[in-house]
């Protein structure tokens, strides 16, 4: 089982959790995230001042699926989350070792 | 706590004395609890153009003896009218109390949010229970009635000095606790209208000091300048005192005229929000080592822009009321010059930053809309259209020149903008009016014959009272208002601990988080 993690800009999540659901993803986890990358942060004014957001808001999503899935999910993630432009986000993605459902006390895939 | 009682102890002693040596009016009119004299015939004569002389009536009212009686029941609600109106427009300026609310919290941050409302909220009550023991007193008491609500003629005892044969009216004597004389449909109804306005400056300093002034002082400041400062210069233009009698004598015009108080509200206000704002100094990281300052973006715009909303609608009331008359028509001029200063002023404001700086900062335009108010308060009543739009755009452009010079040049810190919108631009419309008065209105005020007339309309002696009256304004409140922060500073603190500051004073200082179910930003910045 794969985790995938994504950080999007927030005006894509609908169109990601589309995505997502057309290629049979379930399962999604939403957070508003703040954060910097290589763009760093951006510059603001009020009240005639220039003040730097050094943390940029981003959404992060979390998805897990079985390890055949991963190729798919990324396509799917980058296709409708890219802009071109600066501050798209990035995906990343890590071996899982076990997920449980708690209601039934099922494990690994069954349980996604 | 030990310092605070022995503060309460002094003001309750200080205010018993007032009222022992204050009890002597004996003389004056009978005073009508319930209202049912008040307003009579002869509230009829003069009251238009076409009105009844008093000979007329003398005689007339032996041949038509039902006549006379209509005429005494048309001049109760001749003054009938002009009470609701006044307490109609009384209810408008007590809602800018919630919109200074909304407009200084929505200016500051969410970790402040709880504290910055307790203020405004407070000093309502604070403020009123003052003005109750003795501002209305200093201010009102030697007013000598109040003709167009046909009665207060208990307010009848001015302290006056004589200096070179002048009479200079310093403070009123007469109705501590609104109690004996004072007593009086009418001169509560005096005391509901002036109380907003007194409490509207008292709450201006609570934005430039917001963030980082503890309540404690904070309370003991309502109390001082509701019963003192404001009060005293109050008297001076409105209450019968020296700056309006400049023009009986020594024939400055007609003497400071204030139409609804540039000075006596707004400039009082803003001027004691300096010192404050001097005294306290910077909040934490406003300033960076070499000077420059930093933004510290409001955390709810909307909210601030809501309440400036509710403050102009409150300022109908504040403006058209402040001819303590319904029947007085210039009400109509005096409303419509009123909007038209705010809309030139938020629009010069948002123009002058969209040109300087790219955007159209819209809590700039909404500061901008609040100076143009602020600016046509005094002049409202004597000014054309064009004057108005005209007062409002210089008030809107003086906004943004002012904002950023308090901040960039001086190094204060005034989150909200207080001390422009208020002080500044109060200077400007004490100003304005004896520049651009028109001669259409104010025949007679202050004891002088003829209309008021400003420096373009031929009387250059109106703008010397008016500039007399700006700089006593400015060198009264001030002085007055440092030197109390300055001891107040000695005996209890005004600045918050360095921690509380950083974690936001919601928790430490009121006892009640604004935002408990969010995670606030609690840092520096």
């Amino acid at each position: 089982m794969k985790k995938i993690e994504a950080i999007i800009k927030p005006f894509k999540l609908d169109a990601v959790k589309d995505a997502l659901i057309a290629i049979g993803v379930f399962g999604l986890t939403v957070t508003e995230v703040r954060g910097y990358g290589r763009q760093r942060g951006h510059v603001e004014t009020y009240r005639g001042l220039e003040y730097e957001v050094q943390f940029n808001s981003k959404i992060k999503i979390e998805t897990v699926v079985p390890d055949g899935m991963s190729d798919q999910v990324v396509k799917a993630i980058t296709t409708a989350a890219r802009t071109g432009s600066i501050g798209d986000g990035k995906i990343f993605i890590s071996t899982l070792e076990e997920v449980i459902r708690i209601r039934t006390g099922e494990e690994g895939v069954d349980a996604i | 706590m030990k310092r605070l009682k022995a503060i309460v102890t002094a003001l309750i002693v200080l205010c018993t004395l007032f009222v022992s040596c204050a009890s002597y009016a004996d003389d004056a009119p009978v005073s009508d609890p319930s209202g049912a004299s008040i307003g009579t015939a002869a509230d009829v004569i003069g009251a238009t153009a076409g009105a009844p002389t008093k000979e007329e009536f003398d005689t007339l009212s032996q041949s038509e003896p039902l006549a006379a009686k209509v005429a005494d029941v048309v001049g109760h609600n001749r003054i009938a009218i002009n009470m609701v109106w006044t307490l109609l427009c009384g209810f408008l300026v007590m809602f800018m109390q919630a919109g200074f609310a909304l407009a200084e919290t929505g200016f500051t941050r969410a970790k402040n949010a709880g504290h910055t409302m307790a203020m405004n909220m407070m000093i309502y009550g604070i403020g009123m229970l003052g003005y109750w023991i003795c501002g209305f007193a200093l201010q009102m008491g030697g007013v000598g009635g109040v003709l167009s609500l046909g009665g207060a003629g208990a307010l009848a005892n001015e302290f006056t000095v004589t200096i070179a044969g002048k009479d200079f009216g310093l403070f009123g004597t007469t109705g501590f606790f609104l109690s004996g004389d004072a007593y009086d449909a009418v001169i509560f109804s005096v005391f509901l209208f002036q109380m907003v306005f007194m409490d509207t400056t008292a709450t201006i300093p609570t934005g430039s000091m917001a963030e980082r002034w503890t309540f404690k002082s904070f309370v003991v400041y309502g109390f001082f300048i509701s019963m003192f400062v404001y009060p005293l210069f109050a008297n001076w233009v409105w209450g019968g005192g020296w700056l309006s009698a400049l023009g009986k004598n020594f024939a400055l015009g007609h003497g400071m005229a204030d139409f609804a108080g540039s000075s006596v509200v707004h400039m009082t206000g803003g001027v004691a929000a300096a010192a404050g704002a001097i005294v306290l100094g910077p909040r934490l990281g406003k300033f960076k080592p070499d000077g420059t300052p930093v933004a510290m973006p409001g955390h709810h715009i909307p909210m601030a822009i809501a309440g400036c909303f509710i403050l102009a609608f409150g300022w109908f009331g504040f403006n058209a009321g402040s001819t303590l008359a319904g029947g007085d028509l210039r009400i109509g001029v005096i409303a419509t010059n009123t909007m038209l200063a705010s809309a030139s002023g938020a629009f010069f404001s948002m123009m002058y930053m969209w040109m300087r700086y790219g955007k159209p900062d819209v809590s700039m335009a909404a500061n901008g809309l609040l100076a143009g108010l602020v600016a046509i308060t005094a002049p409202c009543a004597f000014v054309n259209s064009v004057a108005a739009v005209g007062i409002g755009a210089v008030a809107g452009l003086l906004l943004c020149v002012s904002v950023l010079f308090v901040e960039q040049t001086l190094k204060i810190d005034d989150p909200v903008g207080a001390i422009s919108v208020h002080g500044v631009n109060g200077a400007w419309g004490v100003l304005a009016l004896g520049l651009f008065a028109d001669g259409t209105y104010g025949d007679g005020l202050n004891g002088v014959a003829g209309t008021v007339k400003g420096l373009f309309y031929g009387d250059a002696s109106q703008l010397m009272a008016q500039l007399t009256g700006m700089i006593t304004n400015i060198v009264f409140v001030f002085v007055v208002m440092y030197v109390f922060f300055k001891l107040l500073d000695k005996v209890i603190p005004l600045r918050v601990d360095p921690e509380l500051e950083l974690e936001g004073l919601d928790q430490a200082e009121v006892a009640v988080s604004a935002y408990p179910d969010f995670n606030l930003k609690k840092a520096m910045k």
